[in-house]
């Protein structure tokens, strides 16, 4: 393994250092020319790749290839409206492909099942992520895209689908509902659940297996990497086993930026180091997790990285989509000219995450009428659904009724139990 | 004839129109009306006081979100059928009303205190009709 990652590094941040000028002048201030880098340990030595580099250049600077090259762009939701946009060769859609393929393996899935993929197909990598990875194992796919669960249920039950991929909180719903409608999960033939896309929790893991009778596995992935995929659970459940012939990882103290020996928790960086489009060195995820390079049961090396403990920024993951309060910063802003204190609460209720938001009236939204008021709070709800595209419970609340910390407001309280 | 309303936002919980008034009363700020308007989160105080900006800096410096409105207060017959001719006038002019509250003193005469989508107008058509609109200095006096 190590000598498959020196060659592909080497290659990778040959391919970079020529082709992408930002990243190029990071290695010169660090004083490093390709050649410097001969082994998969001098991986340290190279700077960080952030998502904020990937914002600077966007949309196709960091691409290492021309446009004729790219026959895929994918994009995430961005912190200030701009997305982090991402493109793939027809070899990166053949790897991830690939990586899918392993990871479904993995969990047990095979040429026989039958897959309703109700990630959301789009700019979003679930749907299509899955999707091909599906094809390409030999599996049928129902392409049928988040929502409508109406027919999600009974195409489940008509079809007889084996395996479902989507976000476990939307599992936890579909088993809901089909409880609700009197199906029988002996009635259906589900045995493998891929989920992914949020945080979840092993009790989380426990109701819906209980609930919908299978074995739920989870994917980790993200699209700046190239998707879901990037490490998948095995059918022992151990842990998700990082592709790593594809994706190098490192453990770092996201302070010192130090790497951190084996099986500490730190900021999970990632090396993409057979990626064409756009590669990235030492990609900082801020998703906190440990690694664990033992043997697993099932046989494999691959290390295995555990489930995310948080994040090391304040990025909040709500119902599968990305929310950094910094968003809800700048919508307020937009309605008066300095922006009101606020706070976030994110509850579990049920199954579903919900968001409410507080926000401090103060002279700059304040009237003496209570329609103007009510209007401001409507601006504000519809205002933070369109940009997050996730529903939010707006309250108007009194000066000074959120908690100061040292002067500085709280934007965030998560009551969810992670 | 415009009159400084106090304002005030007021979250529904319990104790805090207390401590407006607890604020005010020490103050020796006196109440001569008010109406609270309520949803079901929150609720608007709406008051006339003694000394509207001596009240407002009081309750800012308790961090209430508080303000001063402009209305006008209306001083009507305390009899059958008063309001109802006023409300004729300002309603055939094209004034419209945001909301309005209004307390009798005695058997002679009641307060009525308007806010009104413009307040010049409001007061032209009052005044051209001779109806007796209360002075700011002799409200505050109350």
């Amino acid at each position: 393994m190590r000598a498959v990652q020196t060659e592909r590094l080497k290659e990778t941040v040959r391919r970079i250092y020529h082709n992408v000028a930002s990243y190029r002048q990071k290695m010169q201030n660090a004083g490093l020319v390709p050649n410097d880098i001969q082994s998969i340990d001098d991986l340290s030595k190279l700077p960080f790749t952030l998502k904020t580099d990937l914002r600077d250049n966007y949309p196709f600077g960091m691409f290492t290839v021309p446009m004729s090259e790219i026959v895929r762009i994918h994009a995430s939701s961005g912190t200030t409206g701009k997305p982090t946009v991402v493109g793939y060769t027809r070899k990166d859609l053949n790897s991830w492909s690939e990586v899918v393929t392993r990871s479904l393996c993995m969990a047990g899935v095979h040429r026989e099942d039958i897959v309703q993929v109700a990630y959301g197909y789009g700019l979003f990598t679930g749907g299509l992520g899955l999707h091909y990875g599906c094809e390409n194992l030999g599996a049928s796919v129902i392409p049928i895209s988040g929502g409508n669960t109406e027919k999600q249920l009974q195409l489940m039950e008509d079809f007889g689908t084996t395996v479902l991929a989507c976000t476990p909180s939307y599992s936890l719903f579909l088993a809901e509902e089909l409880e609700a409608k009197g199906i029988k999960k002996e009635n259906l033939k589900l045995r493998v659940g891929i989920f992914g896309a949020e945080p979840w929790t092993e009790n989380m893991r426990k109701e819906i297996e209980a609930k919908l009778g299978i074995k739920a596995i989870d994917i980790y992935g993200l699209s700046e990497i190239i998707g879901p995929g990037v490490s998948c659970e095995c059918e022992h459940q151990a842990g998700m086993h990082i592709m790593e012939d594809h994706f190098v990882p490192e453990i770092i103290d996201p302070e010192t930026l130090q790497p951190l020996p084996a099986g500490e928790i730190g900021e999970l960086v990632f090396t993409t180091i057979t990626k064409e489009g756009i590669p990235l060195i030492r990609y900082r995820t801020r998703d906190l997790t440990r690694l664990n390079y033992e043997k697993c049961a099932c046989g494999r090396t691959l290390v295995r990285m555990e489930k995310c403990k948080g994040r090391s920024d304040d990025m909040l993951i709500i119902r599968g989509v990305n929310v950094f309060p910094s968003q809800i910063e700048s919508v307020l802003l937009e309605m008066s000219e300095t922006a009101p204190h606020y706070l976030l609460i994110v509850e579990r209720e049920g199954n579903l995450d919900t968001l409410k938001l507080m926000v401090e009236v103060q002279e700059q939204f304040f009237s003496d009428e209570i329609k103007v008021l009510e209007a401001l709070r409507k601006k504000i709800t519809h205002k933070i659904q369109s940009t997050l595209g996730i529903s939010v419970d707006v309250k108007l609340v009194e000066p000074k009724t959120i908690e100061r910390t040292a002067g500085k407001a709280k934007r965030v309280i998560d009551n969810r139990k992670l | 004839m415009i009159i400084k309303q106090l304002t005030v936002f007021l979250e529904n919980k319990t104790g805090r129109l207390n401590e407006v008034s607890q604020l005010l009363g020490n103050a020796g700020i006196n109440m001569s009306a008010m109406s609270l308007a309520d949803t079901s989160e929150f609720g608007i105080l709406r008051m006339m006081v003694s000394e509207p900006e001596k009240a407002l800096s009081i309750l800012k410096d308790a961090e209430f979100s508080a303000r001063l409105t402009d209305v006008v207060c209306l001083n009507s017959p305390n009899e059958p059928g008063a309001l109802a001719r006023a409300l004729d006038i300002l309603s055939g002019e094209g004034v419209f009303i945001e909301y309005l509250y209004a307390y009798s003193m005695d058997n002679r005469s009641a307060n009525i205190v308007l806010k009104p989508d413009n307040i010049q107008k409001c007061i032209e058509v009052l005044q051209s009709h001779k109806l007796e609109l209360v002075k700011a200095s002799d409200m505050y006096k109350i």
